[in-house]
């Protein structure tokens, strides 16, 4: 078959021809970056005019445009298609297969997204402007009081939950199927289990979210009454169908985070993974759990008690497997020989932020507070912390990691090391004194607010342009690795890393364990 | 930790590079673009406007249906060379099975809201339970029964009476289509339905002993008797959609009895036409490819997996949708 045994093809065919797997995760590590930037674009708009009291820049109703796609852009555009771009890069060589198992489909997957944003970002210029409704849309805000443009809103939800599901069918079919002579599942390197467990999730909750928007589709086009009461449906089911995915979403969202972090940790305290079978198990349970906490979003939506304590029991539960993670972490690190390169820095920062966000979430479980804290600042606390700390500090860890793997050479440490530290504190700033004002009262998704909260709010704005300006360091580094980074040629880029993609070649050629390897 | 296995392995093909992902990728974005459009033009469209949003839609989905079927061609093709090994097979078996799990999310969402409506919504907006101050502040007079004959907008004294925002117009309709009020069983359609669909399933099966005995002509005769039991069951329904339509009064915008029934039903018989589609697609292969062995019949096996799957859906909607 022709170029197979060659190289990559030249010119733009390479990429949008490709069938393999380090192209196709290439494009989805970039793509997830550009959409980093735009939804970060986004963020900064909000920031922007909520760094003083009144009204400044734009007014309410782009403002919650602006939350909307800031929301939407960053969980479906940023960090899912990011974690698919390592998934690609790294799965087939870390249990010795030549490939993904579909590749063509992997093509399909990810071709599927560049456009179906362009058609989100596009509803800013349509009749009616953007979808405004929040990213978790809910009826009849989405529905009877909708713009026009959420019908675009909507198919576009449909392709994308379509790109998700094929991608993790091959995730699956390659993780079940493609592992080498002697790559049991429990010799899987975890990143390869979390992987695998996340693309379940998607699988199993990518078609409830299609249903969803479907019946908001009916509801607003074909007269069907799902989410209204006049005609016997009710506006609270939109909640639960949607939380019923939106759950397993955040936990589709941080597992492959989890899985870079027990890759990373070990590497940096040269010491193997500790509690391997229970940190395996841990996510399974975490996978298992996150199916029945869905309604804890709707503590205050008017549930009946008995509905109340499950959710609110079944929610604290979730704490047990995800400190059984955090501890087998700092036990890893425990006596270990500890270096502090970047990807080891974001991956302690992980750990500790992570972990506040953890406890604001067993916080916001306990139904009788969450009547307090519900719709507040303290909630966008919470989901800062487990999503920006939790899943975009894993991918800078993931990325500063592999990047020399990939491309062969080494990027700036001095340079890693300042975008970490501007991160950490940027990211701090912002997101911290959130708690303090939402626990004050101040409400999440306003353009404006009382007086009182003006301090912390001008810390949150500065620290998010903080944040912000740290990833333009980060492109630069990158780019300037890849560009005119520092040759290396070792196997083992990193003297403790272990496991199948460290023996190959660096960089990591085009086709990789065209035989499989025999693991023992 | 590792060594190169010395032991002969059979090659797992990567497809070399290929158009198809970006052809799909442009069908399906003029079709779904179209399509949005097309229904905006409905909604919120000047009706004296005339927009190019059919022809955008049908653009897109001939050039989706067409890179559909030269994808299929090639993997077909692919596999006559003798170019996947078992392993490769084997990828394609845990595609489809996952794919199908995927679907039964998806009915699952629909259910889910049947059973939410029928359990805990009705009798809260009828004032019962923890839900039921609703009742006498919004729809004083409403009763819950199911099949919901009459909408709580319909109880208050119909759309322009209904105290909040009013967002159309929901009347319930005259008889339902469950079997409480059917004349006589023999008169009712969905269990004809439910023999010809459950007798399509066997004749499946029968079509798959076919080909694992080498038997092509007790193949090609089972599955085409399957293909048109297919037919059969969509010509029913679209018989009893007509008659919704026409004399039970029973429509989308019949309040929520109409939007379940429709929306599973509908989703249900569109999954029927996938299949059939599929099923018969093999077929053709078959008579007039003379393709498939005893040992290599995947494209059949699959898309009598789908069938098997879209019947389990069925037993359960004849339950709950029109028995229960
Ligand atoms: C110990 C683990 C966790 C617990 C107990 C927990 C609990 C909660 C609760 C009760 C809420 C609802 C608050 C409210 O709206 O009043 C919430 C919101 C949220 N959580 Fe968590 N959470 C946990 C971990 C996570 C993780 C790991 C993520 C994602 C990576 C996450 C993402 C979110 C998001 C995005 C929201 C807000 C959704 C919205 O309304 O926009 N959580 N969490
Ligand atoms: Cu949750």
């Amino acid at each position: 078959m022709g170029d197979y045994h060659h190289g990559p093809a030249k010119g733009l065919s390479r990429w949008l021809f490709t069938t393999n797997h380090k192209d196709i995760g290439t494009m989805y590590l970039w793509f997830s970056f550009a959409m980093f930037i735009l939804g970060g674009s986004f963020a900064m708009v909000i920031r922007a005019e909520l760094f003083e009291p009144g009204m400044q820049l734009v007014d309410p109703a782009f403002f919650n445009q602006m939350t909307t796609l800031h929301g939407l852009v960053m969980v479906f555009g940023a960090i899912m298609p990011s974690f698919v771009g390592l998934a690609n890069w790294l799965i087939p060589m870390m249990i010795g297969a030549p490939d993904m198992a579909l590749p063509r489909m992997n093509n399909w997957s990810f071709w599927i997204l560049p456009p179906t944003f362009l058609v989100l970002a596009s509803t800013l210029f349509m009749e009616g402007g953007a979808p405004a409704f929040g990213w978790t849309f809910y009826a009849p805000l989405s529905t009877t009081y909708a713009p026009p443009s959420v019908t675009f809103f909507i198919f576009s939800i449909h392709v994308l939950g379509l790109s998700s599901i094929m991608g993790s069918i091959n995730i699956i079919a390659t993780v079940m199927n493609m592992r080498a002579p002697g790559m049991t599942y429990m010799k899987m390197p975890l990143f390869v289990w979390t992987w695998l467990i996340t693309a379940f999730l998607l699988v199993a909750v990518m078609p409830v979210l299609a249903g969803a928007v479907t019946m908001m589709l009916m509801d607003i086009h074909f007269g069907t009454s799902f989410f209204s009461a006049a005609g016997g449906g009710d506006p609270v089911l939109f909640q639960h169908v949607f939380w019923f995915f939106g759950h397993p979403e955040v936990y589709i969202i941080i597992l492959p985070a989890f899985g870079v972090i027990s890759q990373v940790i070990p590497a940096f305290s040269r010491k193997p993974l500790f509690g391997y079978a229970s940190m395996v198990y841990a996510t399974a349970s975490i996978a298992f759990l996150s199916f029945i906490v869905w309604a804890h979003h709707m503590f205050t939506v008017g549930m009946p008690v008995a509905g109340e304590l499950f959710f609110m029991y079944a929610t604290m539960l979730i704490a047990v497997p995800t400190g059984v993670k955090v501890f087998n972490w700092v036990t890893t690190m425990w006596r270990g020989a500890l270096t502090f390169e970047t990807p080891m820095l974001f991956a302690i920062g992980f750990l500790i932020l992570f972990t506040i966000g953890g406890f604001t979430g067993l916080m916001l479980a306990i139904a009788p507070a969450d009547f307090q804290y519900h719709d507040s600042y303290f909630v966008v606390a919470h989901f800062h912390y487990v999503m920006v700390a939790g899943a975009v500090f894993s991918m800078s860890a993931g990325i500063y990691f592999w990047l020399p793997k990939w491309c062969g050479r080494m990027y700036n440490e001095a340079m890693g090391k300042t975008h970490f530290w501007i991160s950490f504190i940027g990211f701090n700033l912002a997101f911290f004194p959130q708690h303090f004002v939402g626990l004050a009262g101040m409400p999440r998704r306003i353009p404006d607010y009382a007086l009182q909260f003006a301090d912390f709010n001008m810390m949150s704005s500065i620290g998010a342009f903080i944040y912000g300006a740290s990833q333009i360091l980060f492109l630069y580094n990158v780019i300037a690795t890849i560009v005119a980074g520092k040759p290396v040629s070792d196997e083992k880029v990193w003297d403790g890393a272990e496991g199948l993609e460290w023996t190959l070649p660096t960089p990591a050629p085009y086709h990789t364990f065209e035989t499989p390897p025999l693991v023992k | 930790m590792t060594s190169q296995t010395s032991t002969a392995y059979e090659k797992y093909h990567v497809p070399p590079k290929s158009r198809l992902a970006i052809c799909a990728t442009t069908g399906l974005m003029l079709s779904v673009y179209g399509a949005a459009s097309i229904m905006n033009d409905m909604t919120f469209g000047d009706p004296g406007v005339s927009t190019n949003s059919w022809s955008i839609f049908l653009c897109g989905l001939f050039f989706f249906l067409a890179t559909l079927f030269a994808w299929f061609r090639t993997a077909i093709r692919e596999n006559l060379a003798g170019l996947n090994s078992a392993q490769l097979k084997h990828s394609y078996v845990l595609g489809m099975f996952w794919f199908i799990f995927s679907e039964v999310m998806f009915f699952l969402a629909f259910f889910g809201a049947l059973f939410y409506v029928r359990n805990l919504v009705g009798p809260w907006l009828a004032g019962e339970g923890e839900g039921g101050r609703m009742n006498g502040l919004l729809w004083q007079g409403f009763e819950f029964s199911w099949p919901m004959m009459q909408t709580p907008q319909e109880a208050v004294g119909g759309a322009a009476a209904q105290p909040l925002a009013n967002n159309g117009t929901f009347a319930g309709p005259q008889t339902s289509l469950s079997f409480a009020q059917a004349h006589a069983w023999w008169a009712w359609l969905p269990l004809w339905n439910t023999v010809v669909l459950l007798s399509s399933s066997f004749t499946c099966h029968l079509a798959h002993m076919g080909i694992l005995d080498g038997d092509r002509r007790k193949f090609n005769l089972w599955l085409a008797v399957t293909v048109l039991l297919g037919m059969l069951f969509l010509c029913l329904q679209a018989f009893e959609y007509h008659e919704a339509y026409t004399h039970f009064g029973l429509t989308l915008n019949s309040g929520i009895y109409g939007s379940t029934f429709f929306m599973l039903t509908g989703f249900h018989g569109f999954h029927v036409f996938m299949g059939m589609t599929m099923l018969l697609i093999q077929l053709l292969r078959s008579v007039l490819g003379g393709q498939f062995t005893a040992s290599d019949h995947f494209g059949f096996e699959a898309s009598s997996w789908y069938w098997h799957f879209v019947d389990v859906v069925w037993v359960f909607l004849f339950l709950f949708v029109y028995i229960l």
